[in-house]
């Protein structure tokens, strides 16, 4: 735990992003730490996608410093970031599947353009890692278009699973699925989490989310993260946003029927 | 460290023991590995996979692995792992289940048959498109006539929206290239008629040629690779991201909404930049009838006024409204029948784009044949 603690999986510090005269995270700082499941919240608009971007590396940063698996991507070299690319993967919110690929093809691009394999292997793999999230062999053969919304999400899974990441980042995953669906995806993750010993970054707004999977949540407001830590420490959080955001008519009813049940 | 799989073989049975990394990035090592022992194991009547030594493991390893043990359970019933360290125990459960039932294979195609089928799709897909303009055609009839009983519902901002972008914008590139292209059939016309002394005779042949056809084709031809593209890519990608659907919900006609104004602001648009062309191409080749065959401004401007008369210039006008017309329907139809992929969007812009320079070039044909019966 404590080599945990001094070596996290994703190191932020003193981030600052904007658009404009806007700015959007401000001084933030944060660790994920190796093999937990962190949840992100924060209201809409309020930057979490943008943090998680901004850590992928598809938005610019104005100051800070971001170290992933303890390689900071602004000094690595052009080698070394390829490499980290190999070692997460990202489910973004809409999937971003390739429309001109079956959804096999989707899960065996990352493979076939970073690893060495037989067709056959190949395939093997492609259909192992379909069957891991719950989508059938035949599935493999459809294409993006013709997929279902929570069949997106698990393909979408499949493919950020596909180099069997260290890290993987989820936007937003149970956004668009029905409570069942949403609750399955969240078993999912968290059985894969354990199996392949993974850390997961996963922005969120679903309440069952937090309380079900999630080891450690930050709360983000003001572009900063005003509260972190396990979900009772959070709630117990004097934040006037968190206060609002946990205790509002849904949380509360939410936590009702849990106190219940 | 490499991955390693030694074998053993001893009278009880075959002992593989696993040691190094078994991840993805040994992946082309591991493979040969997995192969080699299979090869061992399928004379072995016992095999025990020692998994003690193993420093990483991932699906991919995981798999292998388990490939190798399901291969050996057919002809060695004890067939298993041992020493396993813990914390894979999860992964293998995990893959054990899987790759259990083959994705069910399409039987492949004889190669004639493939090639019969192939030709019929392509028939009956001929069909299909040709039903496609003829429903476009009608729709935006329908709509163009529900307009004219009802004239509140034309959207005439977008209208102007488009003849902005189709029109107006268009103007510089289309005066452009057809001066440039007045300047070369002046020049080559001079040229070739020089020899036999006849190059007075270049502005006749540059009247006819730019006020009859080339004003209007070339200015077509633009259009429809310039305005006709961005239609079909506008609409198909409306249509991918179900804004169509939603418009249809609401209870709009998208071919009232969407499609009219772009096809009337073509049928203005085009018109007016055929008229512009062919005023810059005839600009053109008298420029270089000056500069290069020395005939006087003055003169080729008398001799322009001799050679041609409003009928050739009428030609020209009376055919730009229905090559526009053609064009818009092609583009719209077009990207109304684009699917979900980002590939089909490029397909059908494509097949847009050839198919309205195809039917502009018939359709000049059909008028030069109609013109002619008429004494045009």
């Amino acid at each position: 735990m404590d080599s945990a603690a001094e070596n996290p999986a994703i190191r932020v510090r003193d981030l600052v992003v904007g658009f404009g005269e806007q700015v959007v995270l401000d001084h933030l700082s944060l660790d994920v730490r190796r093999g937990e499941i962190l949840g992100l919240v924060g209201a809409s608009g309020g930057g979490k996608s943008v943090l998680l971007r901004t850590i992928i590396g598809l938005i610019p940063k104005r100051q800070g410093r971001i170290e992933v698996m303890g390689l900071d991507l602004d000094r690595a070299g052009h080698q070394d970031a390829s490499v980290v690319g190999h070692r997460w993967g990202i489910l973004f919110q809409q999937g971003a599947l390739f429309s001109s690929l079956t959804t096999r093809q989707n899960v065996q691009f990352p493979m076939r353009e970073n690893l060495r394999l037989s067709e056959r292997l190949l395939d093997e793999l492609a259909t192992a890692k379909l069957e891991m999230v719950g989508l059938s062999p035949d599935d493999g053969d459809k294409f993006p278009a013709e997929l279902s919304g929570g069949m997106t999400k698990r393909a979408a899974l499949a493919r950020a699973l596909a180099l069997d990441p260290a890290i993987v980042f989820l936007d937003e995953p149970t956004s668009g699925l029905d409570p069942i669906a949403a609750g399955d995806f969240d078993a999912l993750i968290q059985t894969l989490q354990q199996t392949l010993g993974l850390t997961v970054f996963m922005v969120t707004h679903d309440l069952d989310s937090l309380h079900t999977v999630c080891d450690r949540v930050a709360a983000l407001a003001d572009g900063k993260v005003v509260a972190i830590g396990p979900m009772a420490q959070v709630l117990a959080s004097q934040h006037p946003w968190v206060k609002a955001y946990f205790q509002g008519k849904r949380a509360r009813t939410l936590m009702s029927a849990d106190n219940r049940g | 460290m490499e991955p390693l799989l030694d074998g053993i073989m001893r009278e009880d049975g075959l002992t593989l023991t696993v040691a190094g990394r078994w991840t993805g990035a040994h992946a082309a090592a591991l493979e040969r590995l997995v192969d080699a022992a299979a090869a061992q194991a399928a004379q072995a009547r016992r095999m025990t996979i020692d998994m003690a030594g193993v420093e990483a493991l991932d699906t991919l390893g995981a798999w292998l692995l388990e490939r190798l043990l399901r291969g050996a359970s057919g002809h060695a019933p004890q067939a298993e792992l041992a020493r396993l360290p813990e914390r894979y125990r999860g992964l293998f459960e995990e893959v054990r289940g899987v790759n259990r039932r083959p994705p069910t294979a399409r039987p492949p195609l004889n190669r004639l048959l493939a090639g019969l089928d192939a030709v019929g799709r392509a028939t009956v897909g001929f069909k299909d498109d040709f039903l496609a303009f003829l429903d476009m055609f009608g729709a935006i009839g329908a709509a163009t006539a529900r307009v004219l009983v009802h004239p509140s519902r034309l959207r005439l901002t977008s209208a102007v929206h488009h003849l902005s972008r189709v029109g107006w914008q268009a103007v510089p590139i289309i005066l452009l290239i057809t001066f440039l292209i007045g300047c070369i059939i002046s020049q080559q016309g001079i040229f070739h008629f020089r020899k036999f002394g006849a190059d007075a005779y270049v502005v006749d042949m540059l009247g006819i040629l730019i006020l009859r056809e080339i004003g209007v084709l070339i200015v077509s031809i633009m259009v429809a690779g310039r305005s006709g593209s961005a239609y079909t890519a506008e609409l198909g990608s409306m249509k991918m991201r179900e804004e169509i659907d939603a418009l249809r919900t609401m209870g709009f006609d998208p071919v009232e909404i969407l499609i009219l104004p772009r096809v009337i602001a073509l049928v203005i648009a085009l018109p007016i930049l055929a008229f512009l062309g062919s005023m810059a191409a005839l600009y053109g080749g008298g420029l270089v009838a000056w500069l290069y065959g020395g005939m006087s401004p003055g003169i080729f401007i008398a001799r322009l006024r001799e050679a041609i008369s409003v009928t050739h210039f009428e030609v020209g006008m009376i055919k730009a409204p229905f090559m526009a017309l053609v064009i818009g329907t092609v583009a719209c139809s077009e990207g109304l029948r684009v699917k979900g992929s980002a590939e089909s969007l490029g397909t059908q812009t494509t097949t847009s784009v050839v198919k309205s320079i195809f039917l502009v070039i018939v359709l000049d044909g059909l008028f030069a044949i109609f013109f002619a019966s008429i004494g045009m």
